[in-house]
């Protein structure tokens, strides 16, 4: 019996202590034209050898692709510590620290986490994970609403510049709590929302405006611009960002002339696997004042009876637990286990390592531009500075040419033009540190012979 | 110590980064950053040993006996992990395409097939992050159905006292009003005040059953009856799902949409508070509202995404890349080591488990909440009477059982229960360890009786005493600021 240690003299010593003659009466208070018997669709047990085997040849159908898609999961170096020491079993295997004495590890590990995002985003104060970037924005979104006390009207600027999959998100997440959420254009040679394409959706109060750094072409927003521009409208502004970023951008604390309100983001850059989207995990940071609308687990300092230093889950009166419909958010289980490893990968790479990391992704994504471009009718769709990603326009269908990337186990990039379509045969490509020059040089050759290919076609 | 202090100014991993720095001199000064984030500069070495040193004050399922009641704290096979930790699963990017998917897409089709055999249920979504986020799909579901036939009146989720707070947390988010209906004595939802108070603006009732306090509740095809003929639909909660694995189904009790946890009921890792996945299932006429993404196996025997596309009526996306797989993936390893026997055999062992963790501590004098039921997985234990007599309350002796070397049982919910223990044994807990917690329970008792003072001022022997909650609210401190920051 897999996993399940009881003897057929430990069977009949529990039975006998219960008063019962089987397994089965412990079931007789289910009524009996409802018990089931079959499992049809479920087939017969595999050790752990064949499980193996079985796991091994599907990880193996996918194969090994080089991967120059960015679009929201980079795929930096984890160093080897971070996941050994995150499945230890004392950490893998535990839960929520609801018994703090029983607790301390999880818990100064929230604590670190907390105080490593709030020194990334330059704000006050940070919670211990949502489930991921796109969550976490609806999150930040509705308490956003719920924080402006100058703008009652809980309406939000969100500009198209956003990543396509957490506006969807948001917009599913918040669709019956009355948040109007109103799009905002970009320019279509920079790439950048500008304050004009705000102007022009803001006649009526709003309550905050959501500002990608970089957005979802890669690109720079004016963030001090859009910052002060929003602030002056009392409206809060929402940073979106990417926390390998931040080692190298302004982050949201400085952000005009006081600083976003709110930062948000998807932490999977800091030591997550890709593993096909998840588990990531969500980052929430925000100014003191609004740390009572701040949704998720929060850990705090606090003191023994003998005046120790430990830490503990606090403000729990936000949470579904104690407040139940009043609560900030219905979330309970979070991220754990990749606050851990995100906090150790921190810890292991310091803010200059990290600076290298995002540095070496810049300056990688910058070859591979340029190296594409070099392919006839490729060129950059937009003209501001941007971060590690890069918007190229193709000279045939983006869906073929990535498909016969596909062919020679090159993932070349994010489609955008289902996303975007007034952007024609539109890519999105990513080199992270891990990106070798030859990776990029065999890109560009398959490049110019699938594009010739499409054309041909 | 945190890991702050045992920075230095200038040291580093210098291993774990790229060697050198590379140029970024075209990103504009006005949009870099000022001056460096305050991060721990440290040595591998020392972050290493702090976290590892860490890691020894947690009490976990792998170190502990965690009867966490409504949490499924049992064993966490470690080939789901290596399994799921194989290279071609860590690097597949989310937005890869098909070509390169069609091996995590399979495990993930048959894990959705696998989940509708042991629930009973149409059709699958491994969509949501965690349970909570299965319960906002879920009655999110509740909503699109209602509105799609016109039926825009039914606002009004019913939930039973006893319910998770996440339940009543989810109809809010979900734009319903909620109304609470109360549990018998007997344990039960109370029928009377159900039909008393279902109407036509009765959306749905959110039940978790076997309920959070412990017992199946009998009257389920009345209570489904009754919703149903009001026009709502039943909404499972499938904490509970691992008490009843292979015995009972959902889908057979008559509910139109159910989460599961497979934190729990499949053994994945608590990580600490998480990461989960909770999955929903639903009935057929449910079926188009599913969060997205969908795997479906095609007629050319491929496997395809179905997204908005696909699904217009999609209450949509809930996390950008469509949940957490690689959880996803160590439920599908466990659930195809259990097969169907093994399954079964896990309801059967937790119930014994439970059962008899029940009749020994009954036996032993402690009172139980539903003294005249059948635990299901898990049961409540009351000390209402050690409270009043002894003046030691629940907290106390969840306290002193971690001097014990056991994690307490869940305290203090559901709350209906007054000084409640909800104890979960789950299935992998050998029959000592069970004695052993019995034996530890008496033990404090005694201890209340002639020594109070040692168990409210417990615990004593870890590395901590008891920590003082309020102060940690009254002087909010949440981070660590450098010390220029302070002044
Ligand atoms: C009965 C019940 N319902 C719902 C939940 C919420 O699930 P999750 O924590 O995965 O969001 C829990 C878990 O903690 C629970 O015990």
């Amino acid at each position: 019996m897999p996993f399940i240690p009881h003897t057929d003299a430990d069977i009949a010593g529990m039975l006998d202590a219960i008063g019962v003659d089987n397994i089965d009466a412990l079931f007789d208070e289910i009524p009996k034209e409802l018990r089931a018997t079959a499992l049809d669709g479920v087939p017969a047990g595999l050790s752990e050898m064949e499980v193996t085997q079985l796991l091994q040849a599907r990880a193996r159908a996918d194969g090994e692709p080089t991967c120059f898609i960015g679009a929201g999961a980079y795929d930096h170096h984890i160093p080897a510590a971070v996941w050994q020491i995150a499945t230890r079993g004392e950490f893998y295997s535990a839960y929520t620290p609801y018994q703090a004495e029983a607790s301390q590890g999880t818990l100064q590990v929230l604590y670190e986490f907390q105080s490593m995002m709030t020194a990334l985003t330059g704000l006050d104060v940070s919670n211990a994970s949502l489930y991921d970037g796109a969550s976490a924005l609806a999150e930040a979104v509705l308490m956003a609403v719920r924080s402006n006390r100058k703008v009652k009207q809980p309406r939000v600027l969100m500009p198209r510049t956003v990543h396509p999959f957490y506006r969807r998100t948001v917009a599913s997440i918040v669709q019956h709590q009355g948040v109007e959420l109103i799009e905002v254009d970009f320019d279509a040679r920079s790439g950048q929302t500008s304050v004009e394409h705000c102007e022009a959706v803001a006649d009526e109060p709003f309550a905050a405006l959501v500002v990608p750094q970089p957005n979802v072409f890669g690109v720079l927003e004016d963030v001090d611009a859009l910052t002060d521009w929003a602030q002056a409208r009392d409206a809060l502004v929402i940073g979106v960002v990417n926390p390998v970023a931040l080692a190298l951008l302004s982050p949201p604390g400085d952000w005009g002339q006081v600083g976003a309100d709110i930062a948000c983001g998807e932490g999977q850059p800091l030591g997550m696997p890709l593993a096909s989207g998840g588990p990531y995990l969500g980052f929430l940071c925000c100014k003191q004042a609004f740390i009572r609308q701040l949704p998720g687990r929060i850990a705090g300092k606090t003191e023994d009876l003998e005046g120790k230093v430990g830490y503990t889950l606090t403000l729990q009166a936000r949470e579904q637990h104690i407040r139940r419909s009043k609560a900030t958010s219905n979330i309970c289980t979070n991220q754990g286990l990749l606050v851990t490893a995100a906090t150790i990968h921190m810890a292991i790479l310091g803010a200059e390592g990290l600076e290298r990391v995002a540095a070496a992704c810049h300056a990688n994504t910058a070859r591979l531009a340029q190296q594409l471009c070099a392919v006839p009718g490729v060129e950059p769709i937009f003209s501001a500075p941007a971060f590690h990603e890069r918007a190229l326009r193709l000279p045939a269908p983006t869906e073929t040419v990535l498909a016969a990337l596909a062919e020679q186990d090159i993932l070349g990039g994010f489609d955008l033009g289902r996303e975007y379509p007034e952007l024609g045969s539109a890519l999105l490509v990513c080199a992270t540190e891990r990106r070798t020059d030859p990776e990029i040089t065999a890109y560009r050759e398959a490049l110019a012979s699938a594009v010739a290919l499409a054309n041909a076609a | 110590m945190l890991i702050h202090e045992h920075s230095r100014p200038g040291r580093r991993a210098s291993a774990q980064a790229p060697l050198e720095t590379a140029d970024y001199g075209d990103l504009p000064q006005a949009l870099r950053r000022k001056r460096r984030a305050a991060l721990p500069e440290v040595s591998e070495l020392q972050a290493v040993r702090h976290y590892t040193r860490l890691s020894q004050q947690n009490f976990s399922i792998d170190t502990h006996v965690y009867p966490l009641g409504s949490c499924t704290m049992k064993y966490n096979p470690r080939a789901c992990n290596s399994l799921a930790s194989l290279p071609g699963f860590l690097a597949r990017h989310p937005a890869a395409p098909e070509s390169h998917s069609q091996g995590i897409m399979a495990c993930l089709h048959e894990l959705q097939d696998m989940l509708k055999s042991v629930t009973g249920m149409h059709a699958v979504s491994l969509a949501p992050a965690a349970g909570a986020q299965g319960e906002l799909a879920g009655v999110m579901m509740i909503r699109a159905y209602h509105d799609a036939r016109g039926d825009h009146g039914r606002r009004e989720m019913l939930v039973p006292d006893a319910a998770h707070g996440t339940n009543p947390a989810s109809a809010i988010m979900a734009g319903f009003t909620v109304r609470e209906v109360p549990t018998g004595s007997n344990g039960d939802v109370d029928i009377a005040a159900l039909r008393a108070a279902v109407g036509p603006q009765t959306a749905g009732i959110m039940l978790t059953n076997p309920s959070t306090v412990g017992v199946f509740d009998r009257n389920i095809q009345a209570i489904a009856k009754s919703v149903h003929e009001a026009g709502g639909l039943l909404y499972y909660d499938g904490a509970n799902l691992n008490a009843i694995l292979g015995k009972v189904r959902p889908g057979d009790m008559g509910f139109d949409v159910i989460h599961m946890n497979l934190h729990k009921t499949f053994s994945t890792p608590h990580g600490g508070g998480g990461p989960g996945a909770g999955p929903v299932g639903v009935s057929k006429r449910l079926e188009p509202y599913l969060p997205i993404p969908v795997v479906i196996k095609g007629d050319d025997k491929r496997y395809h995404w179905l997204d908005e596309d696909d699904r217009p009526e999609s209450i949509g996306r809930l996390t950008a890349f469509g949940g957490n797989m690689g959880i996803l993936l160590r439920a599908y390893i466990y659930a195809r080591m259990l097969g169907a026997e093994g399954m079964r055999r896990v309801s059967e062992f937790a119930t014994l488990n439970a059962n008899y963790l029940q009749a020994r501590l009954r036996e032993a004098g402690f009172q139980l909440a539903y003294p005249e039921r059948r635990a299901s997985h898990e049961f409540i234990v009351t000390l209402k009477k050690e409270a009043k007599e002894l003046g030691v309350n629940t907290m106390d002796v969840a306290k002193r059982l971690l001097d014990y070397g056991y994690h307490a049982p869940t305290t203090y919910f559901p709350l209906l229960v007054p000084e409640c223990l909800l104890i979960e044994p789950t299935e992998t807990e050998p029959k000592e360890a069970l004695d052993g917690f019995v034996e530890a329970m008496i033990r404090i008792r005694a201890e209340a009786e002639s020594d109070p003072e040692t168990v409210k001022q417990a615990p004593h022997s870890l590395p901590l005493r008891r920590l003082d909650d309020v102060r940690a609210a009254r002087q909010l401190d949440v981070a660590w600021k450098p010390a220029a920051d302070n002044a």
